[in-house]
């Protein structure tokens, strides 16, 4: 297990792969990864019980589905840093023939990523799929899903919700990016949400909340905590405050940097917030 | 002409439910998901000896395709039961970001397709489906004629690695393929070996096909016959060899004449052999309720239209 420093380090590391990827090909989207940089390193280096080699079945192992597809920089970012594939491929991100797709896809065969996500929606019923397969194939391993508060306005998320309950789908850790922003401007606006705990309740979930989900710590004990309640008959929610942008100062708390690069000018100012830990790409 | 007959009416609906069942006894990865139709998909038996494998996802088709696609990963073989209306254009996006873009082993089955579903109407009767599956790149699609051979077809499909669109109906049709046949996915199967005219049959239009071309041999001309069940990949070979030899060609199809089987059988001969080729398909149009009967004689589906485009086919050579 890599002590706290290790994981900041990481973390601050991530960032920087997240601004520069985005940089390099003036496109992406770097407001949610940055936002949800802690849970990624935390989920990928402490929570969650994974084989050292990629194998698309995750059997006998942790699976992670990532549903919000957008925000691969962070995604692809702690798959290379966690030694899935070389690190010096994030600079292929968004490029012509490269399996670092705009959107996560298994279509190029990159390791760590077992179905194409992009198109908002679809990822809670895929992980909920390798839950029961898991269950039928008595493996005690567990599905863990992310999914973007604003992604919640799609339809199928409730199709899912409600059969999870239903069939008591209780190997399944769902968490939701609660940074309360989408392309548009913020859910309130756009389409507000509600009440989402009492929503994801009412489904007969368990639900639970990490206020301070920019921090590591609380992440990690957050995340114990709901790992600790799967197998009782309800699946699981956890709602993770985050700040889209999180560390640079500039592109937090707005929803302009959701689909937006950096210029060379916002790129160093933010990487001076973020000084080189593990070594650039 | 060969002669064929048949002891019973059957639904290919039903050749899916026994083949569903079949593959439940001896394939333990088979598992098998339905949207609230498990009676009319005939998938009551492989629930009732499977239990812990099937599962009831409610009218909730989106869902249904993206748990499919999930249930590949850890290895099992996921059949998807609902109407073909519901199993492809309401669920278009899931399908093709789920589980063809994925590259998921999921057999997406779908029955009621076509006009013959009949009284329900329109809202019920996808003619577009073939066209919307067999434009996802990777998808197999297959469209069969009647019960023994959709048996064989869902067996088939369980050893196929990738995802496939399978296709079927509702009515009683004749049953005249051999019981326990062997089922060769993208393999068209002669069944009239004639000189004047191919014609090239899919699902139901099959049996049709049959009759058209015994209603041609009273007219001294010889037909040969091909039951294409399936559309993609299409049996290239198949194909240009019986227009090489007969220099005509009609098609038939329970589907729109665009995207459908016409299309795919035009574009192997434009590339290869240009032919005259007559389309037996709707006319880029939806259907109504009606008998099937009355709904194919209505939209010119039955052997007396293929028979006219038979004709004109020779006409044009």
């Amino acid at each position: 297990m890599p002590d706290t420093q290790q994981l900041k380090d990481l973390t601050v590391q991530v960032r920087r792969d997240i601004l520069r990827m985005v940089h390099a090909v003036n496109s992406g989207h770097p407001g949610g990864s940055l936002g949800c940089t802690e849970f990624f390193v935390a989920m990928y280096n402490e929570i969650m019980e994974l084989k050292d080699e990629f194998h698309m079945d995750g059997k006998d192992e942790d699976v992670f589905i990532l549903s919000n597809g957008h925000i691969s920089p962070v995604f692809y970012s702690v798959l290379a840093r966690r030694g899935y594939f070389p690190v010096e491929e994030l600079k292929t991100f968004r490029k012509i023939n490269s399996r670092l797709q705009g959107h996560p896809t298994t279509h190029e065969g990159l390791p760590g990523v077992r179905i194409a996500s992009g198109s908002l929606g679809q990822g809670m019923s895929v992980a909920l799929g390798i839950a029961l397969g898991k269950k039928l194939n008595n493996d005690d391993h567990l599905v863990y899903s992310l999914h973007g508060d604003g992604e919640l306005q799609e339809g199928q998320n409730w199709e899912a919700i409600m059969f999870a309950a239903g069939n008591k789908v209780d190997n399944i850790v769902a968490t939701v990016d609660y940074n309360g922003q989408q392309i548009d401007g913020s859910t309130d606006n756009v389409l507000p949400l509600g009440d989402l705990k009492a929503k994801f309740e009412s489904f007969g979930w368990d639900v639970m909340e990490i206020k301070e989900g920019n921090d590591l710590g609380a992440i990690i004990e957050g995340m114990k905590e709901a790992k600790s309640r799967t197998g009782k008959g309800k699946p699981v929610a956890v709602l993770l405050h985050t700040v889209m942008g999180n560390g640079v100062d500039f592109m937090m708390h707005t929803h302009a940097w959701h689909g937006k690069a950096p210029n060379d000018e916002q790129l160093a100012t933010a990487l001076e917030q973020n000084p080189e830990t593990l070594g650039d790409y | 002409m060969k002669k064929y007959t048949y002891t019973d009416k059957k639904d290919t609906r039903s050749g899916f439910g026994a083949g569903l069942t079949e593959l439940g006894r001896k394939n333990p990865n088979v598992v098998a998901l339905c949207a609230d139709l498990t009676g009319s998909l005939k998938m009551d038996e492989f629930a009732e000896e499977n239990p812990e494998r099937f599962f009831q996802v409610g009218i909730a088709e989106a869902n249904m395709m993206g748990l499919a696609a999930g249930l590949t990963i850890g290895g099992k073989i996921p059949f998807t039961g609902t109407f073909a209306n519901f199993s492809t254009g309401r669920v278009y996006d899931q399908i093709r970001q789920s589980i063809a873009y994925s590259d998921k082993n999921v057999k997406i089955c779908a029955s009621h397709a076509g006009l013959t579903l009949g009284e329900d109407g329109a809202t019920h009767q996808i003619l577009e489906d073939i066209g919307l599956m067999k434009m996802l790149p990777g998808m197999t699609v297959i469209n069969t004629c009647d019960f023994n051979q959709t048996k064989a077809a869902t067996l088939a499909i369980a050893e196929h690695e990738g995802p496939v669109y399978l296709r079927f109906g509702r009515p009683k049709v004749p049953n005249f393929t051999p019981e326990n046949q062997n089922f060769e996915i993208g393999k068209a199967i002669m069944l009239n070996e004639g000189k004047d005219v191919t014609i090239i049959a899919t699902g139901h239009l099959v049996w049709e096909a049959i009759e058209a071309g015994e209603k041609l041999a009273e007219q001294g001309i010889e037909a040969e016959i091909i039951n294409i069940h399936t559309i993609k990949p299409i049996d290239r070979e198949a194909i240009l060899t019986s227009a090489a030899k007969t220099g005509c060609v009609v098609t038939a199809e329970e589907h729109n004449f665009l995207g459908g089987l016409g299309e795919s059988v035009a574009r192997v001969l434009a590339e290869e052999r240009p032919t005259p080729q007559e389309f037996i398909a709707t006319q880029d149009t939806f259907g109504e309720s009606g008998t099937p009967e009355q709904l194919m004689e209505k939209y010119g589906l039955n052997s007396d239209n293929i028979v006219k485009a038979a004709l004109k086919a020779i006409e044009r050579k």
